[in-house]
């Protein structure tokens, strides 16, 4: 039993810490240290940047152009990755859709969109939450009816994040409503969000900004050759990619490097304040949270290692989406509580790369409260963690 | 990075994992507890021809050189067999200080003993006042000639009422709570002035008050040098607290299982109560909190045997999680056994005592906190 790294794991950690220290553009990073928002521009020239590199498909096989790294290597490179507060990629394409297609599509669809979600040239969204459908996704029914060699699609897909900027959305829909279960007659097909009839309504969220959009479509004609896999199996490829997604929101490293950044950050007197250090509360509520991401880190590690191994991992992997969101949870609220009344400015174009005014608050103050609302959703997307909890239920404690 | 039992490891987890399911079912452990002395000698003389007693000693001393992890495979299981027998007071303790601090001689004397179970030994590790600070220590031992004369009370002495050897930290200079100025003391507990009021424990285990009116030794009797003590002392009570958090891991899981399997059992309202979803949930939290406590500790342990900086906030941190996280689900555990759960007949009720009582030694989940907020 030991966690050290081999020598050429130790090798490859070095390479990517040089990486992050020397690759990341200096206007993006100082963007990320100053919490300022992040252009699509600027997502999409970090990517390009990783891609250049190679490290882009940090989860693909070797064969569609990805890593191959073993689990220990993701490891090391999600630790770095936070280490250096480099952009958090964004996963539609390269952690979602991707892996469905080089699983489950045709080698004419690898072809044709792989490449382009590699390169970050084609920005992707998801279509899998409805009005009427959200922890009961497989109630869903937009529907893509075949007319001739086209489906025609009619329905509302919904909290489609960063939607606005979107290519393509990758979408179930229901191809069929003569069925005995409603997980069945759905298909996992990809629409052009150029196509007529597509249209995008913003959301705003509790913070106040547009991330999340409702998409309609009316009479939406998609090609035959758009349909991922079989029709009628989108369920299943979907739940893949809920694994998938789900595997990547522990967010141990960007939580850990956040509470250490907090751990710095109390000991400085800000406006001449006494430290928050000594406030025995605050170090307590602070200090119980890191035990708790701490255990959390080495579950993680133990699944991998399970993985690494060539077993399945164990219980202890079901739970990282749940403990992890609820310790993101508990880290935005230890911000909140540190920054004391300058958590309540409502100055949102402070964090807006053009912003010229006068500045409130210290560096990221009145950016705790904001991202404190905006994490409420961690708990809630990706399958809620009520809805996790029933999956451990019944698939691990046999409910 | 690896997870797993080196082979050494697995034949000892497999030996206690046979040992506890063949032949310590929970009514002979009741048995046991209830017994005097509090235990079996015929169990405690098996666990040191089996070589578990020599597990954390050197090869010099006669033992295996297990390391913290070592002591963590046999504590997680003795905590699923709930063992009553002395294993924290003697080889733990007792042969923590003395492996850390005896010369030749004294090993000859008290810890090849231990090792071969022939002796019962304990380390009076608190006193009435002292609560969780190590170094309160108000028991003076002063110079006479040769020999020291040793006076004060002590608290809460594991097994004392059935030691043979009582190890003593007395204060030999400085303030009460100074850390400099604490020796320690091989005391007989059969020496003239040494008086034991034993008793049981909520736990089914047995502990003692001590009192030290004008007990003479000599100065073979000191362990290491005189007003350093408090080192071994220290390191050894990291080295209990992080045993007992490992017992209290193999609760946990034997507490989650069986909470488990009676849901699926027990049938109200024409249904198994597992089929519901208030409980379902919260026994999602009872795996959650195994989880996170089996790999704490594996963090925990791998950091103390690598002797690695922040082993004290190791020990700390998996202290205050067995003492947070593993009280509720203990209550759980007993909440959802529903009234079988507040009965003496079931295990449930004595794994959830122990866990209790677990939460209150060498230190409670707030103590650990304090230094972890420090």
């Amino acid at each position: 039993m030991h966690v050290t790294f081999s020598a050429a794991e130790l090798a490859f950690q070095d390479e990517i810490r040089a990486f992050f220290r020397d690759e990341i553009p200096d206007d993006i990073r100082e963007k990320q240290n100053q919490g300022i928002e992040l252009l699509p521009e600027d997502q999409v020239r970090w990517q390009q940047l990783l891609h250049k590199k190679g490290w882009a498909g940090i989860n693909w096989p070797v064969e569609y152009g990805g890593t191959g790294w073993t689990p220990v290597q993701k490891y090391i490179f999600a630790t770095e990755e936070a280490n250096a507060n480099a952009p958090v990629i964004v996963p539609f394409g390269l952690s979602m859709v991707g892996p469905v297609i080089y699983t489950f599509g045709s080698e004419a669809q690898k072809k044709r969109f792989l490449p382009d979600i590699l390169a970050s040239k084609v920005w992707w969204c998801q279509g899998y939450s409805e009005p009427g459908s959200g922890s009961d996704l497989a109630s869903l029914s937009t529907r893509a009816d075949l007319v001739g060699n086209h489906f025609v699609v009619n329905g509302t897909k919904t909290w489609t994040t960063l939607g606005q900027h979107a290519d393509w959305i990758f979408c179930l829909v229901r191809t069929n409503t003569d069925v005995a279960r409603k997980q069945e007659g759905i298909s996992f097909i990809l629409i052009d969000m150029k196509s007529p009839g597509v249209s995008v309504k913003p959301i705003i969220l509790l913070d106040g900004k547009h991330e999340v959009n409702e998409i309609h479509f009316d009479n939406v004609e998609v090609p035959v050759e758009n349909l991922v896999g079989e029709e009628g199996k989108g369920w299943t490829y979907g739940k893949v990619l809920l694994q998938h997604e789900r595997a990547n929101i522990a967010g141990v490293a960007r939580s850990t490097y956040r509470l250490r950044r907090l751990r710095k950050q109390v000991e400085t007197a800000v406006r001449g304040a006494t430290p928050l250090k000594n406030d025995r509360n605050f170090m307590r509520r602070l200090a119980a949270v890191e035990v708790d991401l701490k255990a959390l880190e080495f579950t993680e590690l133990r699944t991998l290692a399970a993985v690494s191994s060539g077993k399945a991992p164990g219980p202890e992997s079901s739970i990282l989406k749940v403990k992890g969101t609820e310790i993101q949870q508990a880290i935005d609220m230890l911000y909140l509580q540190a920054s004391g009344y300058y958590a309540l400015p409502y100055v949102p174009d402070q964090y807006q790369p053009d912003f010229a005014d006068e500045y409130v608050g210290e560096k990221t103050e009145t950016l705790s409260s904001l991202r404190y609302f905006n994490y409420r959703k961690a708990s809630i997307y990706g399958g809620s963690n009520e809805i996790q909890k029933n999956i451990i239920a019944k698939h691990v404690l046999g409910l | 990075m690896d997870f797993s039992l080196n082979e050494v490891q697995e034949m000892l987890a497999d030996s206690i994992d046979k040992f506890i399911d063949n032949e310590y079912a929970f009514d002979t452990r009741q048995k046991y507890a209830d017994s005097e002395p509090g235990f079996s000698a015929d169990v405690w003389s098996t666990f040191a021809e089996l070589g578990w007693t020599a597990v954390p000693f050197s090869e010099d001393d006669g033992g295996f050189d297990g390391d913290q992890v070592d002591l963590m495979v046999i504590m997680q299981r003795f905590g699923r067999g709930l063992v009553v027998e002395p294993y924290l007071a003697n080889v733990v303790l007792a042969g923590g200080v003395l492996k850390r601090t005896g010369n030749a001689e004294q090993k000859q004397q008290w810890l090849q003993p231990i090792i071969g179970g022939e002796l019962q030994a304990s380390l009076a590790f608190t006193e009435p006042q002292a609560r969780y600070d190590r170094a309160n220590i108000a028991t003076r031992a002063s110079a006479d000639g040769d020999n020291w004369v040793l006076n004060g009370a002590k608290g809460f002495v594991i097994n004392g009422g059935t030691s043979d050897l009582i190890i003593v930290p007395a204060r030999t200079s400085g303030e009460q709570s100074d850390e400099r100025g604490i020796s320690l003391f091989a005391v007989p507990t059969d020496a003239t002035g040494v008086s034991l009021n034993a008793y049981r424990t909520i736990d089914g285990l047995r502990a003692a008050e001590l009192v030290l009116d004008d007990v003479r030794v000599d100065a073979k009797a000191v362990l290491g040098n005189v007003d350093s003590g408090f080192e071994a002392l220290d390191a050894t009570i990291d080295d209990a607290t992080l045993a007992i958090c490992a017992e209290a891991v193999g609760i946990m899981q034997v507490l989650k299982d069986k909470t488990i399997e009676y849901s699926k059992s027990r049938s109200q309202f024409g249904v198994p109560i597992g089929s519901f979803q208030a409980l379902q949930h919260r026994m999602v939290d009872m795996l959650t909190a195994c989880e996170q406590a089996q790999s704490l500790l594996m963090w925990a342990a791998m950091t103390c045997a690598a002797s690695e900086s922040d082993a004290k906030r190791a020990v700390s941190s998996i202290k205050y999680l067995v003492g947070t996280a593993g009280q509720t689900l203990g209550e759980e555990a007993v909440q959802i056994h529903g009234g079988m759960g507040v009965t003496w007949e079931l295990d449930v009720a004595h794994y959830f005592k122990r866990l209790t009582a677990i939460g209150q030694l060498f230190g409670n989940s707030d103590w650990h906190l304090d230094k972890l907020a420090a």
